[in-house]
């Protein structure tokens, strides 16, 4: 059982950089977009608006964008990664020879695309991923909690969609069973979302596209790492580990 | 044909005990909720280490993540 944490850090590791090299080709420019609008506006808005003192306050921050998009972006994927390899080892474990999948490597996979579905792509469509200059600081708190409170609601429906078809699927077979274990989660979701406040905050003048573009770096990066723990822990697993026919 | 492929699929591997998974997924979530925490929470809604260096250094991994930044 350690040697399998152990492997799922190790994924993670390796999830991280290649998520790194994704979010530096694809995140950072629209990042960097995204703070040349915020300063462009806090300049015009210098006299006579009180928050032009908090994003001076930024400006001047004890980290400069040169070590954030490098040092500070690898060193965040990378724990990052060592924590969800962890999570994706134990779940893993919990998953194998329990979900009827036959083969470890299904199991990997499988198990990485629902993590990443619950984990970050229901909690987006709900909270998107936002870039600088995106959201109103005195609502952070309002939109941690409710952030917290989709993932939370996510994940736990999610796992009991996999129990309910673990239960179904003995009697209506595995196939219908996680069409309407997949139907489950999808309504309670909805109504979960719909239940819990919006928020719209993107400024009018902030350019579409490079809101897209940070929103698809964002789920690419997401992406990275869980498919890429997935696949290396597979790979790292599938072998040793594998049934004998 | 039930029978014949029941044969031709590999065997369902042995499930780990979860005696045994438990205090790696211990281990694992506590690891799990630091990081995310500091990488994710730390001087945005919430604050414990009282110092905007962690929040600045991993800003941008934080916001690719999606985690509600400032």
């Amino acid at each position: 059982m350690g040697s399998l944490v152990m492997r799922g850090m190790l994924a993670g590791v390796l999830a991280a950089v290649l998520a790194f090299c994704f979010a530096t080709a694809f995140g950072e420019p629209a990042i960097e977009q995204a703070i040349a609008v915020e300063e462009a506006s806090a300049a015009s808005s210098h006299e006579h608006d009180e928050s032009a003192g908090a994003d001076a306050a930024e400006a001047a921050a004890p980290v400069s964008r040169g070590v954030q998009r490098t040092f500070g972006l690898a060193v965040g994927l990378g724990v990052l990664g060592v924590a969800l390899g962890g999570v994706f080892a134990i779940l893993f474990a919990l998953a194998r020879g329990r979900l009827g999948l036959g083969s470890d490597r299904v199991t990997a996979l499988v198990v990485a695309v629902l993590a990443f579905t619950s984990a970050y792509l229901v909690p987006f469509l709900k909270y998107p991923a936002n870039p600088p200059a995106v959201g109103h600081p005195e609502t952070i708190e309002a939109r941690t909690v409710a952030y917290v409170g989709m993932f939370v609601c996510s994940v736990l429906v999610m796992t009991a969609a996999v129990l309910l078809q673990r239960r179904l699927a003995a009697g209506s077979g595995a196939w219908n069973a996680s069409l309407v274990a997949a139907a489950v989660f999808v309504l309670a979701m909805a109504v979960v979302g719909w239940g819990l406040p919006t928020f719209s905050e993107v400024p009018d003048a902030f350019p579409a596209n490079t809101l897209w573009e940070f929103r698809i770096a964002s789920m690419g990066t997401q992406l990275f790492l869980w498919l890429g723990t997935g696949l290396v822990f597979a790979a790292l697993t599938g072998r040793p580990h594998a049934p004998s026919r | 044909m039930v029978q014949a492929s029941a044969i031709s699929l590999p065997a369902p591997a042995s499930a780990i005990p979860l005696r045994e998974i438990l205090p790696w997924a211990i281990f694992a979530f506590a690891i799990a909720f630091v990081a995310m925490y500091l990488v994710g929470f730390e001087e945005g809604a919430w604050t414990v280490v009282n110092s905007n260096v962690v929040h600045e250094f991993v800003h941008d991994a934080r916001h690719l993540a999606g985690l509600p930044c400032h």
